[in-house]
């Protein structure tokens, strides 16, 4: 493969940008100087081409430094990575934190997604149209520009805004509850680096209580400290595993009856056992993409527990013998990605990483798709992030097409939990076909949103109550569980348990475990459709049931919005079953799958759009 | 120069293994697989596809990303059948058979599957010079006005047409997104990269770096992306302007098996002539050299075969006559 680059040039910045990962360029193959006897090598093979896994790492750095991907730019990672530079554009452009057109050096994203959407977020949009003019134009004499945004994963302190400065001195945080001011305070130059940190107990409202498994340190622990982890009962479970070896783990897990937390509640026994089987170079993945609307659960473990997600994952290691490891973290939790940046570096210094594998943390750019697993790996790689077609299974080709074991945050964080107590322990909590404790993401309309930990067990009545009941009138219209890709429930299913078995009897699944509640004040049509714009924006448009499906759903949904049907109702109705079962059957993964299972689930139950 | 410390710069002495050394493609010995299509007992080799299967049986699948030259990206699910045991419909081109599977090709749900793909791709995208697609879309009975006309209008592709160089020209109004082209390009014939898929969602589009024109691109004029687009959205100029001449015209025309005078690989063209002139150049798929791709030389450069005589191509007639007026 010989590349072809267009005549664009770096510039100094752009050039430090790439090098600040991949160092400076060794030859002039790569982009740098002429050396000595060059004239004489060649630079291209596998060998050349094994780097394109840090095309993401590399796009990051260039987007911080100068706020977009240029042409010049690119030019210069694809000569460094040896990789053909239209491929690395349709990276890029896939992306949607990256821009691959001039951009201000400030941005702010504000979620003005389902559950932020009842907590405010549409008047701070109008706000910020009024302040700084409409959304994703330039502002501020060209310096910064706001974005709506789907769903940033901090719900429960809605409404959310993600800040990014580019630059040398490179700035993200989030605010949340933001406020216009405060928005339009961090779209200036050099503004504060972060936000006011908010107390746990705000995202975490049980923080503290002695019942707490999953949480039990999180508000309590210093997320920077290795020794305060360990003084709160730390590594006990990755020594006690390396005690009793790999077997005896993975007996463990499979004994406790975990099911993934990732949304498809696969046992994760048997896929440790599946990877452990197998021999030469296998990958260990820690999926914390958690983009799905309504879901914060991972982020506040890995914020407030950090080592605990480290832990976890070199027991999984050592059970499945991975040599080495990532985390796949969405690139919208710069707090999360900080302290875990923190607690890598800190658990390699203190040598709890020696003589198993190694963990890299490698960050999203903006793709919900990317929570995919296959998807995922493809991200990794430095390819687009669609996902591939199954089988092979991650577990006999996944990332770099070897053996993979991809588990979910909490998945994992509820492993150091089984060694210690054991699997048969483990499995007596929850209820027969749900062990253990889970964690559920409450937001929306309820007085106390929060991340909340139960046994499973607890039915979505409990759950509300646990979270100060319904807030606005008081008074239950529906609620949606498991996400986006969930389904909405009627006052009168409240009691449904909130488990594998509960939710797939009434046609529901546990998904990501979302509770979020609509008082009869809330227009649902409304929340229908920023749905189905959810899944129109998000679908990676490989196959069609799901690049078209998804846009002919809200299209059709719009019409019936407008009181403007094609035909009559009856037909639409007729037609979005269809659109809803060719997504549900041919798409190729689980975003085309689910995308009409919300909205079907909403008409079904209530008379909207009627 | 500056440096400046990255937080994200993931740490370099980490080795971090390279993907895997494709295996050398071994000649396993035929052992059969014996499943059922619509109740019928097939055998087919092992590594042998649902779609061999199904043409085993006699049974007709639709397909448009799919093509034997190409490695299945299983992306139009225009293919797909039900397969016993399995929650969601399986796309044939690519799920390989397996002793025992039972696979319905006639049910209402597969055809339901592939109506509404063709309805959506229809509803979307220009189909006028897709005569395959067409085809299928009277077989499965396929409405794309369900999703609007008129006024209420559903959005598509549509966009102007890019013609950047003198041999082929780009109209993606007529893309349905196959990735063929894009394989062609890449890893499966040419090893160019010119193009490849950029955007997401229904906004995903093949594109070259930055859109720059082709003559700024790594594109090498071989036109094996336009050998394997099932749409025409990718088209010899030569074709197109014909068909803007409304002078092409494929019931007058006849295609001549020859070999490729160029070199010494010995390529199988087919030239399609119209009115005893070269209006094209293809290579038919099952061609053992090199399966139906080509280089610039071959499918191009035939345009001396008409100077001999001192002729025009048809298509020149009308610039000629442009030119005149
Ligand atoms: C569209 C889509 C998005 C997904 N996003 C996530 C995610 O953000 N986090 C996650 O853990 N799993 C996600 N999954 C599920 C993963 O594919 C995979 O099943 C999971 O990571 C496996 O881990 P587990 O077995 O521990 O649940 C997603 C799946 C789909 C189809
Ligand atoms: S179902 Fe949607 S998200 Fe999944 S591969 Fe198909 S287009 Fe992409
Ligand atoms: S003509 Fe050849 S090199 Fe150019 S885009 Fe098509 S396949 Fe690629
Ligand atoms: S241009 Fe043709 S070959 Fe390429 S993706 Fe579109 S339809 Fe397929
Ligand atoms: S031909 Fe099988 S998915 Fe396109």
């Amino acid at each position: 493969m010989d590349l072809h680059f267009t005549a664009d040039e770096p510039t100094a910045a752009e050039i430090s940008a790439v090098d600040s990962v991949l160092g400076a360029a060794a030859s002039r193959w790569a982009g740098g100087g002429r050396g000595d006897n060059e004239a004489q090598t060649s630079r291209g093979g596998h060998g050349a081409r094994a780097d394109r896994h840090l095309l993401l790492p590399v796009l990051h750095a260039i987007h911080g430094r100068v706020g977009w991907i240029s042409p010049g730019a690119l030019n210069y990672a694809c000569r460094r990575l040896h990789v053909p530079p239209a491929e690395a554009f349709g990276v890029a452009d896939f992306y949607a934190l990256f821009s691959t057109k001039p951009r201000p050096p400030l941005t702010a994203r504000v979620c003005d997604d389902i559950a932020c959407r009842v907590r405010g977020a549409e008047e701070l949009c109008a706000r910020l149209e009024a302040d700084l003019g409409p959304a994703g134009e330039p502002c501020r004499g060209g310096e910064a520009a706001w974005f709506r945004s789907p769903c940033l994963g901090h719900c429960e302190r809605a409404p959310a805004v993600l800040i990014a400065e580019s630059g040398k001195r490179r700035r993200e945080c989030v605010l949340a509850p933001a406020s216009a001011e405060e928005v339009g305070g961090h779209l200036t130059r050099g503004g504060a680096a972060q936000a006011a940190a908010l107390p746990a107990a705000v995202s975490v409202p049980q923080a503290g209580q002695p019942q707490l498994k999953l949480l039990q340190r999180v508000g309590r622990v210093d997320p920077e400290s290795p020794d305060d982890y360990r003084a709160h009962g730390g590594f006990a479970a990755l020594a006690r595993a390396r005690a009793k070896g790999r077997e005896w783990v993975i007996e463990q897990v499979l004994r406790s009856h975990l099911l993934g937390r990732g949304g498809a509640a696969f046992p994760a026994g048997r896929k440790w056992q599946a990877v452990a089987a197998r021999g030469g170079r296998k990958y260990l993945v820690c999926n914390a993409d958690e983009s799905e609307p309504g879901t914060f659960k991972d982020r506040v473990l890995m914020e407030g527990d950090p080592f605990a997600v480290i832990e976890a994952m070199a027991i999984a290691a050592f059970a499945t013998g991975c040599q080495k490891g990532f985390i796949y973290i969405r690139g919208e939790y710069p707090l999360a990605t900080a302290r875990l940046q923190h607690a890598l570096r800190a658990a390699r210094a203190a040598g709890l990483l020696d003589g198993g594998c190694d963990i890299e943390l490698r960050r999203g750019a903006g793709a919900y798709i990317c929570g995919e697993e296959t998807a995922l790996f493809n991200s990794i790689e430095g390819f687009r992030g669609e996902p591939r077609n199954k089988p092979p299974y991650p577990t006999d080709s996944g990332l770099f097409g070897r053996p993979t074991l991809v588990n979910n945050v909490e998945t994992l964080v509820n492993v150091p939990r089984i060694v210690l107590a054991g699997g048969d322990a483990y499995a007596a909590s929850g209820t027969g076909g749900s062990a253990g404790p889970k964690l559920f993401c409450l937001s929306g309309r309820v007085a106390r949103p929060g991340v909340y930990e139960a046994d499973f067990g607890i039915s979505v009545r409990g759950l509300i109550e646990l979270a100060g009941g319904v807030s606005g009138s008081g008074k239950l219209q529906a609620a949606l569980v498991g996400g986006a890709a969930g389904a909405f429930l009627s006052p009168s299913e409240l009691d449904t348990p909130f488990t594998f078995e509960g939710m797939r009897a009434v046609g529901a699944a546990v998904g990501s475990a979302v509770v979020m509640p609509f008082d009869d004040t809330v227009d649902l049509s409304i929340i229908l459709l920023r749905i189905a714009e959810f899944f129109r924006d998000e679908t990676c448009g490989q196959c069609v049931p799901c690049r078209i499906g998804a846009v002919r759903q809200e299209e059709l949904l719009q019409r019936l919005h407008r009181g403007g049907p094609l035909g009559s109702t009856e037909q639409e109705m007729k037609l979005l079953k269809e659109i809803g079962q060719v997504m549900r059957d041919a798409s190729i993964c689980g975003l085309g799958q689910t995308a009409s299972s919300a909205v079907e689930s909403a008409l079904d139950r209530f008379p909207i759009f009627r | 120069m500056e440096t400046n410390a990255n937080p994200d710069a993931p740490d370099l002495k980490i080795p971090v293994p390279r993907g895997p050394v494709p295996d050398v493609p071994r000649r396993e010995r035929a052992a059969a697989v014996e499943m059922t299509v619509d109740g019928r007992a097939v055998a087919v080799p092992a590594g042998a596809t649902l779609l061999d299967a199904c043409r085993q049986a006699g049974v007709e699948t639709p397909t448009l990303c799919y093509l034997e030259n190409l490695t299945p990206v299983n992306v139009c699910r225009v293919c797909v059948v039900e397969l016993e045991g399995s929650r969601t419909l399986v796309p044939a081109c690519s799920r390989k058979a397996e002793a025992g599977m039972s696979v319905r090709t006639d049910s209402e749900r597969v055809r339901l599957s592939r109506r509404m793909v063709l309805e959506f791709l229809a509803s979307a995208t220009d189909v006028s010079t897709a005569p395959e697609l067409r085809g299928y879309m009277t077989e499965y009975g396929a409405a794309p006005d369900r999703y609007g006309n008129g006024s209420e209008r559903a959005a598509t592709v549509a966009q102007p047409v890019k013609i950047d160089n003198d041999l082929y020209i780009r109209d993606y109004s007529k893309c349905i997104l196959c990735y063929k082209c894009v394989e062609a390009c890449g890893e499966d014939a040419q090893n160019t990269f010119a193009i490849a898929v950029a955007g997401r969602g229904f906004d995903a589009e093949i594109s070259t770096e930055y859109d720059v024109p082709l003559t700024e691109s790594a594109c090498v004029y071989c036109g094996n992306c336009i050998g394997v687009c099932p749409t025409g959205a990718l088209m010899s100029k030569t074709e197109r302007d014909m068909r803007e001449a409304g002078s092409w015209d494929e019931a007058r025309q006849e295609r001549t098996d020859t070999i490729c005078p160029y070199c010494g690989v010995g390529c199988t063209l087919t030239v399609h002539t119209q009115e005893k002139r070269i209006v094209k150049v293809s290579s038919p798929l099952d061609q053992e050299v090199t399966r139906g791709h080509l280089c610039i030389k071959g499918r191009f450069g035939w345009q001396f075969v008409q100077n001999i005589d001192g002729g025009q191509s048809p298509g020149d007639e009308r610039a000629a006559s442009e030119n005149d007026a």
